[in-house]
């Protein structure tokens, strides 16, 4: 085991495009590695990607191992896990991390599965025991207990970690590194499922749930999709994504992408309203992180208010246009 | 094209003779506990879930209800498999009930404290003896939302795999699926000659209630029992034992502590005080 070295981030790329959390994870992976006195390698796998070599070297990696191919410019199980699949055995890292997006949740029990690893999903906290084990820190059973768990045999230690967990460090243009290619043996007949389209179904204009610095979230209690326009307005105000509880997505008045909570987005804004949403767990396992909670619900007993930083126990329709004048007003006299 | 699922005309079959198309799907489920109802006190290093209402685990409802809407439209047989406790047996009878044809229920007390890899090996070798077109699990379990266990078995059995399945196709020619997968900003469509294994998620279908014919037919439908002797596996490899992830700890998240609640305040004044609120703290 004292063979494998190295803290190994997958940084992922959708169609030759950096993904935020490779950023995130290369921060973690530095730091996990100067505790350990290891280096931090990046791994890029793709077609038209070395461009992001030199801005993961500033982000904190020593080295950046890239395979770049044709075969490889959309992402497929088949060829990404060969690729990385083969990597690491031939450089034996002793921790991998990926981000937990839909690819890389897809990608990592597979390349697990391979080299015979144990792996943790979805993790949210990561740290180093006094055996110098990463210690994966994650939440179950939606939200309700925090779990810890070691891979303690097999190497690489391999876990998927939830975006926007860590912050990014601010990319420090004087550092160096090594950029290695590597050429991989790779023919279309590995691959065996085929792409025939790729359809986006964000709406033009909408501001994604998981990037906004504020999300306002509307539950059951806006009762009709015209009175979305109230959630709308203080959006607009704060540069914020609207988002929904499952109700409101499952009757169609706010597309998929905006589901907050454990079907839906997990997210991390800095401002969260909930507006007529009781607070079901399943909702509230995916605001946890969010660093402000306001809650607008007019049952004075609704499990939100245990988890908000400023409730009002009201009815939304008189509260929330109150609050959207308070904040014009406010903020015509900046 | 032949449209399976929700979408489709039932009795829409074009092409190949019946019989022809014939699918054999097997299910991997799970029975997890709900939830809702899981409570911590302290720091442990197992949860105890004893007392909790058990649940069919809810992404496998769709991966059922996607076998038993192809088995339909096509004939076929619908292997219901899971490896757990004698009282998963609960899951494997509303599978059945459902429209499951028979089951299979790897049960042996060495399975216990198995991690994703040490389900997957004993899930791998069942169906390594065994014929099919299709493996539909879900795309996650609702317990330790993981969802590793069926691309681990797609590895193991050198098998495609499309995980997050909303939407399934057989090809007219009987040979392929085409599927919707969800993808962070919607979805691709993905093709693959089977057999394959797919994970089904929300959106796939509208998983059936059992009624009552079906609950009582489920009590007679052939129901196998395997233990690890008869797979082959030695007490190393399976639960606990062959498990690489292992659990160290488990804590209560740290709570958040509720903090202002104006109640019977004038929205105006509420709204004025929330906003000073927002602006101490740098929030807007
Ligand atoms: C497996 C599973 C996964 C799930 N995943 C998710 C998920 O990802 N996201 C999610 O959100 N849910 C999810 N749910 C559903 C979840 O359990 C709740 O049912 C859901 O979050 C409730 O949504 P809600 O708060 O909008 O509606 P309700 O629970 O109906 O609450 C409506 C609230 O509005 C308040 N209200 C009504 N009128 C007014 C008014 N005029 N002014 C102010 N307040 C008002 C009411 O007091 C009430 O508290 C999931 C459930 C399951 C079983
Ligand atoms: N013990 C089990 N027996 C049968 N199938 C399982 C078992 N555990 C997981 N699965 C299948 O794998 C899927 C993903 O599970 P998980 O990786 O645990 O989130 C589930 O939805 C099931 O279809």
């Amino acid at each position: 085991m004292s063979e494998h070295k190295g803290v190994w981030v997958y940084c992922e790329t959708d169609e030759s495009r950096l993904k935020r959390v490779a950023l995130e994870l290369v921060t973690t992976a530095r730091d996990l590695a100067d505790k350990l006195g290891e280096e931090v390698v990046a791994v890029l796998i793709g077609n038209d990607i070395e461009r992001h070599a030199e801005g993961l070297i500033w982000q904190g990696a020593d080295k950046v191992l890239v395979v770049n191919d044709e075969i490889l410019a959309k992402y497929t199980t088949d060829a990404y896990s060969k690729a990385l699949a083969n990597l690491i055995e031939a450089h034996k890292p002793s921790i991998l991390l990926l981000g937990a997006t839909t690819n890389g949740r897809d990608l990592a029990p597979r390349v697990a599965a391979k080299l015979k690893l144990g792996l943790t999903a979805d993790c949210t906290g990561l740290e180093l025991n006094d055996k110098k084990q990463l210690l994966q820190i994650r939440p179950a059973f939606s939200g309700k207990v925090m779990v810890e768990l070691v891979s303690p045999e097999s190497r690489p230690q391999m876990t998927t970690v939830r975006p926007n967990v860590f912050k990014p460090a601010e990319p420090d243009d004087s550092r160096t590194g090594d950029i290695e290619h590597v050429k991989m043996q790779m023919s279309p007949d590995d691959i065996r499922t085929e792409i025939l389209e790729k359809v986006k179904e964000v709406v033009e204009g909408m501001i994604s749930v998981d990037e906004a610095e504020v999300v306002v979230c509307s539950g059951r209690g806006i009762k009709e999709p015209e009175n979305l326009k109230l959630p709308e307005e203080l959006a607009k105000l704060l540069d914020a994504a609207v988002g929904g509880s499952r109700p409101i997505v499952d009757l169609g008045w706010l597309p998929p992408t905006q589901q907050v909570g454990q079907s839906g987005r997990t997210i991390l804004p800095n401002l969260y309203f909930a507006l007529g949403i009781s607070g079901a767990v399943q909702h509230t396992a995916g605001i946890r992180g969010a660093s402000l909670i306001v809650a607008v619900n007019k049952d004075p007993d609704a499990p939100i208010f245990e988890l908000s930083d400023f409730g009002i126990v009201g009815d939304l329709f008189e509260v929330l246009p109150e609050i959207i004048a308070e904040i014009k007003r406010v903020q015509s006299e900046r | 094209m032949l449209i399976m699922g929700l979408m489709s005309p039932a009795g829409q079959r074009t092409g190949s003779p019946r019989g022809a198309s014939f699918m054999k799907i097997i299910v991997p489920i799970k029975q997890v506990p709900d939830a809702v109802e899981v409570r911590i006190k302290e720091a442990a290093d197992t949860l105890n879930t004893d007392g909790v209402p058990q649940m069919l685990n809810p992404f496998d409802l769709f991966a059922v209800e996607a076998a038993i809407q192809l088995k339909e439209e096509k004939g076929g047989e619908v292997v219901i498999m899971t490896m757990g406790p004698p009282q998963a047996n609960a899951a494997i009878l509303k599978a059945l009930a459902m429209g499951g044809d028979r089951a299979i229920h790897l049960l042996d007390p060495a399975f216990e404290g198995a991690d994703s890899w040490s389900t997957a090996i004993v899930l791998a070798e069942q169906i390594r003896k065994m014929e099919y077109d299709l493996i539909i699990c879900g795309r996650q379990s609702m317990d330790w939302d993981l969802g590793q266990v069926g691309a681990e078995l797609a590895e193991l059995l050198d098998l495609p795999q499309i995980t997050g399945v909303r939407h399934l196709e057989i090809t007219e020619d009987g040979k392929h699926v085409i599927t919707h997968r969800v993808t962070e900003d919607g979805y691709e469509v993905v093709k693959a000659r089977m057999p394959v294994l797919l994970t089904a998620t929300k959106g796939l279908n509208e998983p059936r209630l059992p009624n009552i014919m079906g609950i009582m037919k489920a009590k007679k439908k052939p129901l196998e029992t395997i233990d690890a002797a008869t797979l082959g596996l030695d007490a190393t490899q399976i639960g606990r034992n062959g498990a690489l992830s292992k659990t160290v700890r488990v804590f209560p998240p740290e709570k958040r502590k509720g903090g202002i609640k104006l109640e019977d305040v004038e929205p105006k004044e509420a709204a004025k005080q929330l906003v000073e609120f927002l602006a101490k703290k740098g929030a807007i």
